[in-house]
């Protein structure tokens, strides 16, 4: 149960207990420490105080002074404020024959009266001063009556005057304990009312980064996209929780990398193997495809001269060579020689597409940087040219971007237009044949591109967001295949 | 007071200008006994004002525990004055000069009261209480003492073996604290003290018992050493017999539980002297 507690309350409760424990443990040695000091105390009082009273009570007793005796031991008893400070219930003195002298309880203890004769209880007290003559103060408990006796016997030049005997209930500083107890508690609960809700407020703050950072990494998981590292408010600090805070982001970072890398190397996989099929399936018709048009042709010139056989063979070559089309576009050779790309062949890209950015009425920005011939095979760069504005100029509402310049090493094509953007799920399949998300046409102008691209050694990137859709090529120069 | 100023002034020229000086700053001594409450500290020291502001001499009160100090005192010319009980003033009457005698509920005469613990309810006369815990105030005192061992002495009884024991308390006002608390199991007291007592501290008076009241005794005299010169003992009886007439003296009084003073003489303490001559044989 506390095992699998939250941080947010593990900590404080910790925080809780330790400071219960201290203050309670540090209140009990003080209780115990207190508890045996007033016992001590209580005795100590008792034996000085019969010190003094048998000192001051001796001439007394040489006098036959029975009322100042009486004031004398009567004076502990009484006190300002009415309670019983010292907790002493009787004191009595008794003469050499054990009768009362004089008491402070004068009825309960009345004068001349025998000690033992009073109080059966009080038998083994007499008998106990009788028996031992001390000179200093001795204590007698009376376990029955739960109380103890002082006794000190008022000796003067070695003749026994008198006992005094002082009376006291042996948990006599009981009610000063309890009150101290009382005192101690009420601390302890006014010291704990403040520290407690401090340890709270603590442990509280302490566990918040831990709390934050566990929250994040539970985002993080088998089936949900990884989330944006920056979308995290983590503590931030150099101690151990603030660095598991960045060392988390930074493998977030990883992470997400990774992820991209993959989807990469995953598209381009599926590209290399569709374009391998592709290539495998376009041989394999084009050498029977080849054979029916020839056949096809040699039965139109030799052939029967039957209107409808005529048709029909026109027919069946019409479809063939729609056939050879597709085969022809899917299968991308770049193979065959050609003259390297000059200023003109591009130029001459742009008086291509001008007459489909007239019909739609948007605007095309021409910008060539590229002034001299270049080692690139110009039917292929062209190709991939034309496809690209081809394309951006059916995609845009208004402009069209194109911009061509040369690098140290490489051409660049960037192509932009303002359409609609083309969507995440839809660009993992972009390149693929007859993926195009139009209603006319095979989709095989991407295709085709990224092959022609593939075969020069070059990269094709595009990026969408809307507004504006980007394709970059770029080629590098010198390096024919 | 023209006749105090007169007085000085004779001193003066008698005796030069030192003397005088040295006499009139000799304050007044006056010697207080238990016959008056003890621990009035405060109604001491307003009586003292008033006596030196109508005396216009310093005074100082004296207090001993017994009569018998105090009575030594005035025999070697330490006291000047003193409040004494009737006993020893007929007793040491050679060496002493009456002065004043306080009013007490309109009579310069009080009583002595034989007292027992209220829950004594059997007690009905100083015989009852053969055996038993005695409390005296003061052995010179009159109502404190002499009355009680006159009582017994009338049937040939004598304190000591009359009573199981007996004690001093050296003050009235203790003898009421001893028999209130059951410390002794009777005591006679001065009627006066008593009934001051029962104004002053009722809770104490009402833990005792009346039993018998005495005849009435001439009260507790104020005296002088019989060497003080007459003009200083009449200056004071008159400032004394003064205190009812005055509003200052009248409140002080009040407070005194007294109505006042009189001169007073020697017959008012016959009847103690009687009693002492009795009790001597």
């Amino acid at each position: 149960m506390f095992h699998n507690l939250s941080f947010r309350y593990k900590i404080p409760l910790r925080g809780s207990l330790l400071i219960a424990i201290i203050a309670m443990s540090v209140s009990a040695s003080l209780m115990y420490g207190v508890y045996y000091d007033l016992k001590d105390d209580a005795q100590q009082n008792a034996d000085r105080m019969s010190r003094i009273l048998a000192y001051s009570l001796k001439p007394l007793l040489l006098n036959d002074d029975v009322w100042r005796a009486y004031e004398t031991i009567n004076s502990p008893m009484q006190s300002s404020s009415g309670k019983k400070e010292n907790y002493i219930d009787e004191i009595l003195i008794l003469n050499p024959r054990q009768q009362i002298y004089v008491s402070t309880h004068p009825r309960q203890f009345p004068v001349r009266s025998e000690l033992s004769l009073l109080n059966p209880k009080l038998d083994k007290l007499s008998s106990e001063i009788s028996r031992s003559l001390i000179d200093t103060p001795k204590s007698v408990e009376l376990a029955e009556s739960g109380k103890s006796y002082m006794v000190t016997p008022i000796i003067s030049d070695g003749v026994l005057l008198g006992t005094l005997v002082i009376g006291y209930s042996s948990s006599m500083f009981l009610p000063h304990f309890y009150d101290i107890v009382w005192r101690s508690i009420i601390t302890t609960l006014i010291v704990g009312a403040v520290l407690l809700p401090l340890s709270w407020f603590w442990g509280w703050r302490m566990s918040i980064p831990l709390t934050q950072l566990s929250e994040s990494m539970s985002k993080v998981g088998w089936g949900t996209p990884l989330p944006d590292p920056d979308e995290f408010d983590l503590y931030e600090s150099r101690d151990e929780i603030g660095q598991m805070g960045s060392a988390f982001k930074r493998m977030l970072r990883d992470l997400k990398h990774k992820e991209n890398l993959e989807k990469q190397v995953l598209v381009s996989e599926r590209l290399a193997a569709v374009g391998r099929l592709t290539a495998g399936i376009a041989h394999e018709i084009n050498n029977p495809l080849g054979g029916m048009l020839i056949t096809i042709n040699t039965a139109k010139k030799h052939g029967s001269s039957d209107p409808q056989i005529q048709k029909t063979i026109s027919l069946l070559e019409r479809g063939l060579l729609q056939i050879k089309d597709i085969i022809g576009a899917l299968l991308v050779e770049a193979k065959f020689q050609n003259h390297p790309l000059t200023v003109q062949d591009i130029e001459d890209t742009r008086t291509l597409v001008l007459a489909n950015v007239r019909n739609k009425s948007i605007e095309l920005n021409w910008g060539n940087d590229v002034q001299e011939t270049l080692p690139l095979p110009s039917t292929l760069v062209r190709q991939v040219l034309i496809n690209l504005l081809l394309n951006a100029i059916q995609a845009s509402d208004a402009h069209v971007d194109c911009h061509i310049y040369r690098d140290s090493g490489n051409l660049s094509l960037v192509i932009k237009n303002d359409g609609k953007h083309i969507d995440p799920e839809q660009m993992s399949y972009l390149f693929e044949p007859f993926s195009s998300g139009r209603e006319e046409g095979y989709g095989l102008g991407l295709w085709m591109t990224y092959q022609i691209v593939s075969q020069l050694n070059g990269l094709i990137t595009m990026q969408s967001q809307p507004g504006e859709t980007i394709f970059s090529v770029t080629l590098p120069l010198g390096v024919p295949s | 007071m023209q006749r105090w100023i007169k007085l000085a002034l004779l001193c003066w020229a008698l005796c030069g200008l030192t003397y005088a000086q040295a006499n009139e700053h000799a304050p007044l001594r006056i010697g207080l006994t238990a016959v008056f409450l003890e621990e009035q500290t405060a109604l001491i020291h307003s009586w003292q004002l008033y006596l030196e502001s109508r005396l216009n001499r310093r005074v100082s009160f004296v207090q001993r525990a017994s009569y018998r100090e105090i009575i030594v005192l005035l025999k070697n010319g330490k006291l000047d004055f003193a409040w004494l009980c009737g006993y020893p003033y007929i007793t040491n009457k050679k060496f002493l000069r009456l002065l004043a005698v306080p009013v007490y509920h309109g009579k310069p005469t009080y009583q002595s009261y034989l007292i027992v613990p209220a829950d004594d309810r059997k007690t009905r006369s100083i015989v009852d209480l053969k055996g038993k815990l005695f409390a005296f105030s003061d052995p010179d005192s009159n109502s404190g003492y002499l009355v009680p061992v006159y009582e017994l002495n009338k049937l040939n009884k004598k304190p000591d073996t009359f009573f199981g024991k007996t004690f001093f308390t050296w003050a009235h006002s203790k003898v009421i604290e001893a028999v209130a608390s059951g410390v002794a199991q009777g005591g006679a007291v001065d009627g006066y003290i008593w009934d001051s007592q029962a104004i002053r501290h009722p809770e104490l008076t009402s833990q005792t018992r009346i039993v018998n009241k005495s005849p009435e005794f001439g009260f507790p005299p104020i005296v002088s050493r019989r060497s003080m010169a007459t003009t200083e003992v009449n200056t004071l009886r008159a400032v004394l017999l003064f205190m009812q007439r005055d509003e200052e003296g009248r409140k002080l009084l009040e407070k005194m539980n007294l109505d006042g003073f009189v001169s007073g003489n020697d017959k008012m303490f016959e009847t103690i002297a009687a009693m002492a001559l009795k009790v001597a044989n």
